[in-house]
């Protein structure tokens, strides 16, 4: 579903991600983790669209096509969707008004027809159900006045609502009470399909007791250090990120 | 493309294309050949003395032009606002153009020229009573003169007038003469003093004692000849106990010369009267690159005579390369309350300065002011208001929310508040920001499949909704709208 290869970036000059290759298929669960500044959240923004980051060299394949040349709404249209990591506030949106224009632009894209008013509001009422949400939110305007869990809670509902084939979540489960967390990982769980990817991004391992990963990836300044299975969290949990990086260094050094 | 062979201006083709293109900026750009009685262009008191006795008015009136004329030409144009513009020729301003008619004035719909009929279709303003948009009775003025006024005789059945003003002087001589200026003066300043001398037209409301007006009132001001300028004067009466809500929609022709719109509105509330009066302003706003457009020059004020009189302005403004106005409400009865709710968007290099000014005399008087500014392009949008309690005003209160939004960073937001309180029982509150529209928020947007331009329209529409829900319902989607296709390409 989704190559990456070779992947550099820069912000403002900097080298944030220095060759990062990546492969997903449907059906899997990857988790990213790293330290601070790694470049976890570079990458997700990057494939999200964000023109603020300047892609130097490499290539980013989506279903085949070349995602980075898309821009940030039709790659959505297409099926790629980003929980924010710190989601934006729209004063006077209504969430359900932004939904609805959401998912039909998507709809539209598509070549489905668009859903009007009464039919996507029982729609989406059944998606709320998975992640435990007020029906209240759907007349305030988009994440204004909601709390940091309401917001984190309210992308994986958005992601629910716009049935993404690729979901990549940033630190989704930064912020959250052991709770909320619960709650999250649920509506995560309960959307994973074989014909659906997911990108987890994450500082911690906590997360990873409740969506449980088929790959575990390491970023370090700007590389995958190390890959493995869902014991490689468990692994860093234990021994941290350091270990990581000085275990490819030694194998970098030994060669 | 257009066969060249053709050699009349305006073959259906072309006129078919015209409106296409048109139709993506400005879409009420086009022009209605129609024949005009006008008078050549230039301002005298003979050209006063015409326009009176091209309604045959009575000699008061008369008399009242003449005062304002003479003093208007002791006055100087004012230059504080924060506008720029090329400096205006009054000589060269055409001050009276009428659409000829088989009689004076058409005594039913079935009168009305088939071409203006048209125009106003076109407009969206069908002026057929079974056709006419739910609700809603029009005077529609075209240039100098009211063309046509629908529900006359219904409104009529309760009392309630509503007719063209020079109808008013005619047939209401008593009430024009009791209200008229009383409160913007002849001489209340430069552009209100020019359009006292030269006011053609306008719309007369009267609503009597106890009476709800059962459906909004609205005037729909059009400016069609060329070189013309347009002087309306509207007079709004809410005797004690009644109540109605009044909306004006104003378009004109694109052309590349600047034309001058200086109206005049006046509204008086009696004991317990309540006022709403609701603008959207879609004058012809120039081209991209600033030429052309409609000065906007406006006086509006409310009299809050009565107690517990209760005076609404909620205006959008989107159109004209100039806006400058400030609604106001003189609060003189007992608990008597103002409000002033207004959107105004710059869009090219479309220039705006505007506010309310809202004077506290009776005691408990409340204000409420809610603006909002969004500049694109090239835009400057000001806000200017003042809020004046007197000393008589115990227990006044004012609550003052001004919000601009930039779009681009080559725009522009001003706000100048002014306050004067002269009592120590007032209480005052102003809020103000500014923000930009983010780049996150685009992008949040974007990221859930929602295009830019989408995007930026929701946005501005969701900064706007304190005011679009104060609007009559039909006119808050057509405010929407109409900030949609303003907002076109301001984002790159």
């Amino acid at each position: 579903m989704l190559q990456i290869r070779n992947l550099h970036v820069n912000v403002q000059g900097h080298e944030i991600l220095k060759g990062l290759d990546l492969t997903i298929n449907a059906g899997e669960m990857h988790s990213l983790m790293g330290p601070n500044g790694s470049g976890k959240s570079t990458l997700a923004q990057v494939l999200a669209g964000r023109d603020t980051y300047e892609v130097t060299e490499g290539e980013v394949l989506f279903e085949g096509r070349n995602l980075l040349e898309l821009e940030p709404d039709e790659r959505a249209c297409a099926g790629v969707f980003m929980a924010f990591q710190y989601p934006v506030e729209i004063p006077g949106v209504g969430t359900a008004y932004f939904l609805r224009a959401a998912v039909n632009a998507v709809r539209k894209h598509r070549g489905e027809e668009e859903l009007d008013a009464v039919d996507f509001l029982g729609f989406v009422k059944e998606k709320m159900r998975l992640v435990d949400m007020d029906e209240q939110l759907l007349k305030r305007s988009v994440n204004e006045g909601f709390s940091g869990g309401e917001k984190k809670r309210g992308e994986i509902f958005q992601m629910a609502v716009l049935e993404p084939k690729l979901a990549i979540l940033d630190e989704t489960d930064s912020g959250l009470d052991i709770d909320a967390l619960k709650i999250v990982a649920d509506g995560v769980n309960s959307m994973r399909r074989t014909d659906r990817a997911f990108l987890v991004i994450t500082h911690y391992q906590r997360l990873l007791n409740y969506i449980v990963p088929d790959f575990v990836h390491v970023l370090v300044d700007g590389r995958i250090v190390k890959s493995g299975g869902k014991e490689l969290a468990m692994e860093l949990e234990e021994k941290g990120y350091g270990w990581a990086d000085q275990s490819i260094r030694h194998a970098a050094a030994a060669s | 493309m257009v066969s060249s062979t053709e050699q009349t201006p305006m073959s259906s083709e072309t006129d078919a294309t015209l409106d296409r293109w048109q139709s993506e900026e400005y879409k009420y750009g086009f022009y209605t050949d129609i024949e005009t009685d006008s008078l050549p262009p230039g301002l005298s008191e003979d050209v006063v003395r015409l326009i009176s006795a091209k309604k045959d008015e009575p000699d008061w009136l008369l008399q009242w032009r003449l005062k304002a004329y003479r003093h208007w030409l002791t006055m100087t144009e004012p230059t504080w606002q924060n506008v720029h513009y090329e400096p205006i020729d009054y000589q060269k301003i055409i001050y009276y153009s009428a659409p000829k008619q088989a009689k004076d004035r058409p005594q039913s719909l079935d009168d009305v020229d088939p071409k203006l009929l048209e125009t106003y279709e076109k407009l969206g303003i069908p002026l057929q009573e079974r056709a006419i948009l739910a609700g809603v009775a029009v005077d529609a003025v075209f240039d100098s003169v009211s063309v046509a006024t629908t529900f006359k005789e219904k409104l009529g059945e309760i009392g309630i007038i509503f007719c063209p003003f020079s109808e008013a002087v005619h047939d209401h001589p008593e009430l024009v003469q009791q209200y008229l200026g009383s409160v913007v003066p002849h001489n209340d300043n430069f552009f209100a003093a020019l359009n006292s001398a030269v006011f053609s037209d306008g719309s007369f409301v009267y609503i009597p004692k106890g009476v709800k007006c059962p459906m909004d009132l609205s005037t729909y001001f059009r400016i069609n000849a060329i070189s013309t300028g347009q002087f309306e004067r509207t007079l709004i009466v809410a005797e004690e106990g009644s109540t109605v809500s009044y909306l004006e929609g104003c378009t004109a022709p694109m052309r590349d010369e600047h034309q001058l719109h200086a109206a005049v509105v006046e509204l008086i509330a009696l004991d317990d009267a309540t006022i709403k009066y609701s603008t959207i302003q879609n004058w012809y706003p120039g081209d991209k690159d600033g030429k052309g457009g409609i000065y906007n020059f406006v006086t509006k004020r409310a009299k809050c005579l009565g107690r517990n009189s209760h005076i609404s302005w909620t205006q959008v403004e989107t159109g004209a390369a100039i806006t400058w106005k400030y609604p106001g409400c003189i609060l003189i009865g007992d608990n008597s309350v103002g409000e002033f709710y207004s959107v105004a968007l710059t869009n090219n290099h479309q220039q705006a300065d505007t506010g309310t000014k809202m004077i506290h005399i009776g005691k408990n008087t409340r204000s409420n002011v809610v603006s909002k500014g969004i500049s694109a392009g090239f835009g400057q949008n000001t806000y200017r208001g003042l809020i004046k309690i007197t000393k008589s005003a115990h227990g006044a209160r004012n609550y003052t929310q001004c919000d601009s939004m930039l779009i681009g960073d080559k725009c522009g937001a001003h706000t100048f508040p002014y306050i004067e309180v002269k009592n120590s029982t007032a209480q005052m509150e102003h809020e103000a920001t500014t923000s930009k529209i983010g780049e996150d928020q685009l992008f949040y947007c974007n990221q859930r499949g929602i295009s830019t331009e989408d995007a930026v329209s929701m946005i501005v529409n969701g900064f706007c909704k304190e005011v679009f829900r104060e609007l009559p319902m039909e006119f808050a989607v057509e405010a929407q709208k109409l900030l949609e296709v303003s907002l076109e390409g301001s984002v790159g």
